[in-house]
C-alpha cells in the first residue's frame, strides 16, 4: 500500500484564479499558530454574513463532505504568498489537489507541507467534473505510477517534476538536506565576502 | 551563447546542485515581516536551530500595524501579540528590526531600497509575493512561504529551479498622465494573471529606461500579479543615483567597486529567451480594473465588455461573477461612476513620486463631499519628505486623511476596512473579493487616477481637460 498517495472523494471547485486570498480571508493571518485554520478554508464563500454556512457553497453540500481531492481550474493558488492557505486546504483535509496549473509560491508551499498538486489538461478535467458533480467514485491516487484511479474502473496518468515526486514519495525534511552541505554553504560565503565585499550584513 | 540577466544572477548564487533540475543558491537578503515568520521562528526553535545570518535578515513592522496611532495594540489584541512576537524574535536571533517606534518605519518594499538595503545583482527574499518589487534594482527577488522563510532562516539558501525567461520589451513614450502604474496593468490585461507563470520577466527598451527608480518599482511590484516568479530591470545610471548615499549602500572604494560590477548586470545581446513580447508605451491610457482579478482591466474610457464577448466559457463566468460582485452591467462605462473611499498606498504606490503625482491632481480643490479619502505614506522617510515638500499639507487642506507608514487598507489586516458595497478607487494591487474587506469593490489604479476621483467623487479620465 505504500505507493498509494491517497485516495477519497473528489470536491469540485469550478473556477479559474482562486486566489489565496479566497482560500484563506486576511482576518485569519494574524495567528502565530501553524494550526487551527480549517474552519476559517474559503471563508468568505463558505459562510454568510451572518456566520451561518452557505449552502450554496459546494464545501458545504452533504455529498462533498469528507472529500479529500479538491478539484479546480486554472492559477489555482494565485495571489499572496500566505502558507496559511496551504495549511487551510491540509488542516480542512484536502492532500490532494487538481487544476489545470497552479500559481509559483503556491506550488512550492503545498511541496512544502505535502500536498500533492496534479495538473491535468482542461479537457481531462472537464471529465473529471462531470463525475465530481455526481461523487460517484471513490480515487485512489498511486505517486509512484503517477496514475489515477477509480473505483468503477477508470484510469489516468499525471506527469509531476521528479524532484516534487521524489519529495513527496520520501517525505525528505526540506530543512536538513540543505543543512548537510553547511560546508558547502561556508565555502561560498568566503569566497563571496571576498568576491563582493559591498554584500556583508548589517 | 550569451547569457540573460536572470541566468547571470542565478548562476552567481549557485551554492550546490541538489539533484538535475534543482540547485541550492545563496540568498543575500532576507526581509521577514509579522505575519508570515512567526511560525517559521517557533519551528527553528523546536529543531534548535540557530539563525545562520541575523546580518542578512532584516525585519519591518507593516502589515497590520495601525496607520493612526503608533502603537502595538492600536490595530487589536491579534495584531500585538503579532507584532510582540516579531520583537522578540529579533531580539533573540539578533536581526534587525525597524519597529513601530523607528522614525524609518515604514512597508518591507519601501523601506528595503530607500535604506540602500537592495542593491544590483543581489537575491531577495521575504514572505511577502511583493518581493518582486525589489526587482527593480536589477535583484533576483520573489516571495516565499513561511517553510521557506524557515529555511533561509536556518541555511541562508534555498532550492530553487531555473524558471523560464520572458522579455517585455516597451519602446516608446508614455503619453502624459500614463504613468508605470497604467502600464502594469495594460500588460496585465494582455497577458492574464496567470500569463507570467514560471517566468522571470525582464522588463527592458527605451520606456523602461525613462522610468523612474519609484516606476520601475512599481511595475516589478505588479509583475506577481501576472503570475511571474520575478520581475527584473536591468540596473543603469537611474538606478546608481538612486542608490548613491542610500544609508546601507556600499560607501567610498566599495561603491566604486560594486558600480564596476553592476556595469556588467545586464541581458547579453545574444542571450535566449524562451518568450518576447513588445508594446508601444505611446498607446498606453489610465486604466482602471473592473473586476476581481487584476486581469479584469480597461482603459478608463472603455466601457465594461459584455461576458460573453470573452471566448473561453470559464472567462465568461468569471465574468458573470465579478460583475456581479462589482455591482457593475455588461456595457456600463466606468468614466463618472461615484466612489465611497480612495486609498493611495501600499507597496505597489506610496513612495514620493506617487504622492506628488496625486497631489498634483489636487489644484486647490477638494475632496468630494461623501468621499473619504485616504494617503497612507509607505514609509517614515516617505512621509517625513512629503511634509517637507508641503505635499501632506495639500492633501490635509483637500480634506484627505494623512497617516502613518504601513500596508493598511490595501489587505485590511489593520483597522483600515472597506464596508459591504462600497466602492474604493485603490492604488494598491489586487482587486480580489474581499481583499480590502468584505463585500468591498476595489478598482485598481494609478495615484493621479485615485487623487482625480476623490476629488471628482467618481472616476475621471485624466488625460481630458480640467485634470491634465
Ligand atoms: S502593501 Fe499590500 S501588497 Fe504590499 S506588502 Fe503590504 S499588504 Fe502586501
Amino acid at each position: 500500500m505504500s505507493n498509494l498517495f491517497a485516495s477519497g472523494y473528489i470536491c469540485p471547485l469550478d473556477k479559474n484564479n482562486v486566489d489565496t486570498d479566497q482560500i484563506i480571508p486576511k482576518q485569519f493571518l494574524s495567528s502565530i499558530e501553524r494550526f487551527g485554520f480549517e474552519d476559517a478554508l474559503f471563508y468568505d464563500w463558505r459562510y454568510l454574513a451572518d456566520g451561518s454556512p452557505n449552502p450554496d457553497f459546494v464545501l458545504n453540500q452533504p455529498k462533498y463532505q469528507g472529500a479529500n481531492i479538491l478539484l479546480s481550474r486554472r492559477n489555482f493558488g494565485c495571489g499572496s504568498s500566505r502558507e496559511h492557505a496551504p495549511w487551510a486546504l491540509q488542516q480542512y483535509g484536502f492532500g490532494v489537489i487538481i487544476a489545470e496549473s497552479f500559481a509559483d509560491i503556491f506550488a512550492s508551499n503545498c511541496l512544502n507541507n505535502g500536498i500533492l498538486l496534479i495538473r491535468l489538461p482542461a479537457d481531462t478535467l472537464n471529465c473529471l467534473f462531470v463525475q465530481a458533480e455526481q461523487r460517484s467514485a471513490i480515487w485512489i491516487i498511486d505517486l509512484e505510477q503517477q496514475r489515477l484511479f477509480s473505483d468503477d474502473g477508470q484510469s489516468m496518468s499525471f506527469d509531476i517534476d521528479a524532484d516534487a515526486r521524489e519529495r513527496l514519495l520520501n517525505r525528505l525534511d526540506f530543512i536538513c538536506c540543505s543543512e548537510q552541505l553547511s560546508d558547502r554553504i561556508s565555502h561560498f560565503e568566503q569566497h563571496r565576502s571576498a568576491q563582493q565585499p559591498w554584500l556583508q550584513g548589517c | 551563447m550569451g547569457l540573460s540577466l536572470y541566468q547571470k544572477i542565478y548562476q552567481r548564487h549557485r551554492v550546490a546542485a541538489l539533484n538535475a533540475g534543482t540547485d541550492l543558491l545563496y540568498i543575500d537578503r532576507h526581509f521577514i515581516h509579522e505575519v508570515t515568520s512567526p511560525q517559521a521562528f517557533a519551528g527553528l526553535t523546536q529543531a534548535q536551530r540557530a539563525v545562520r545570518r541575523p546580518d542578512l535578515t532584516f525585519a519591518a513592522m507593516d502589515h497590520n500595524v495601525s496607520t493612526q496611532k503608533r502603537t502595538l495594540d492600536a490595530a487589536g489584541e491579534t495584531s500585538r501579540i503579532q507584532l510582540e512576537a516579531l520583537a522578540k524574535n529579533c531580539a533573540e536571533h539578533r536581526i534587525p528590526i525597524l519597529d513601530l517606534t523607528h522614525p524609518d518605519q515604514g512597508i518591507v518594499h519601501v523601506i528595503g531600497p530607500e535604506l540602500g538595503l537592495t542593491l544590483p545583482g543581489m537575491t531577495i527574499v521575504c514572505g511577502d509575493s511583493h518581493t518582486s518589487t525589489h526587482g527593480a534594482f536589477g535583484a533576483l527577488a520573489f516571495g516565499i512561504g513561511t517553510s521557506e522563510v524557515e529555511h533561509v532562516l536556518a541555511t541562508q539558501t534555498l532550492p530553487q529551479q531555473p524558471a523560464k525567461s520572458l522579455q517585455i520589451r516597451v519602446d516608446g513614450t508614455l503619453p502624459a498622465q500614463v504613468s508605470a502604474k497604467d502600464l502594469a496593468l495594460t500588460i496585465i490585461g494582455q497577458l492574464g494573471t496567470a500569463g507570467g507563470t514560471g517566468y522571470v520577466v525582464e522588463f527592458c527598451g527605451s520606456a523602461i529606461r525613462a522610468l523612474s527608480m519609484e516606476g520601475r518599482m512599481t511595475l516589478c511590484n505588479m509583475s506577481i500579479e501576472l503570475g511571474a516568479k520575478a520581475g527584473l530591470i536591468a540596473p543603469d545610471e537611474v538606478t546608481f543615483a538612486y542608490l548613491q548615499d542610500k544609508p546601507h549602500a556600499p560607501k567610498g572604494a566599495e561603491w566604486q567597486q560594486a558600480l564596476a560590477d553592476w556595469q556588467s548586470l545586464f541581458s547579453d545581446e545574444d542571450a535566449v529567451f524562451d518568450l518576447q513580447i513588445s508594446m508601444d508605451a505611446s498607446q498606453v491610457r489610465p486604466h482602471l480594473t473592473w473586476g476581481t482579478t487584476p486581469e479584469q482591466v480597461m482603459p478608463i474610457d472603455a466601457s465594461v465588455p459584455a461576458p460573453d464577448s470573452f471566448s473561453e466559457r470559464s472567462k465568461q463566468e468569471a465574468a458573470l461573477r465579478a460583475q456581479h460582485y462589482m455591482g457593475l452591467q455588461p456595457g456600463q462605462p466606468l468614466l463618472g461612476l461615484p466612489v465611497d473611499v480612495v486609498f493611495i498606498g501600499s507597496c505597489t504606490n506610496s513612495r514620493i513620486e506617487d504622492l506628488r503625482a496625486a497631489a498634483a491632481m489636487i489644484k486647490a480643490r477638494k475632496v468630494a463631499a461623501g468621499v473619504r479619502a485616504l494617503v497612507v505614506p509607505g514609509s517614515g522617510r516617505v512621509k517625513r519628505q512629503a511634509e517637507a515638500e508641503g505635499l501632506a499639507a495639500q492633501f490635509l487642506a483637500a480634506g484627505f486623511e494623512w497617516r502613518e507608514p504601513g500596508c493598511s487598507m490595501c489587505l485590511g489586516m489593520n483597522d483600515d476596512r472597506l464596508e459591504a458595497g462600497q466602492r474604493c478607487a485603490a492604488t494598491s494591487n489586487r482587486n480580489f473579493e474581499g481583499r480590502q474587506g468584505r463585500g468591498g469593490r476595489t478598482h485598481l489604479v494609478s495615484p493621479a487616477m485615485a487623487a482625480a476621483a476623490a476629488i471628482a467623487g467618481h472616476f475621471v479620465d485624466i488625460s481630458q481637460e480640467n485634470w491634465a
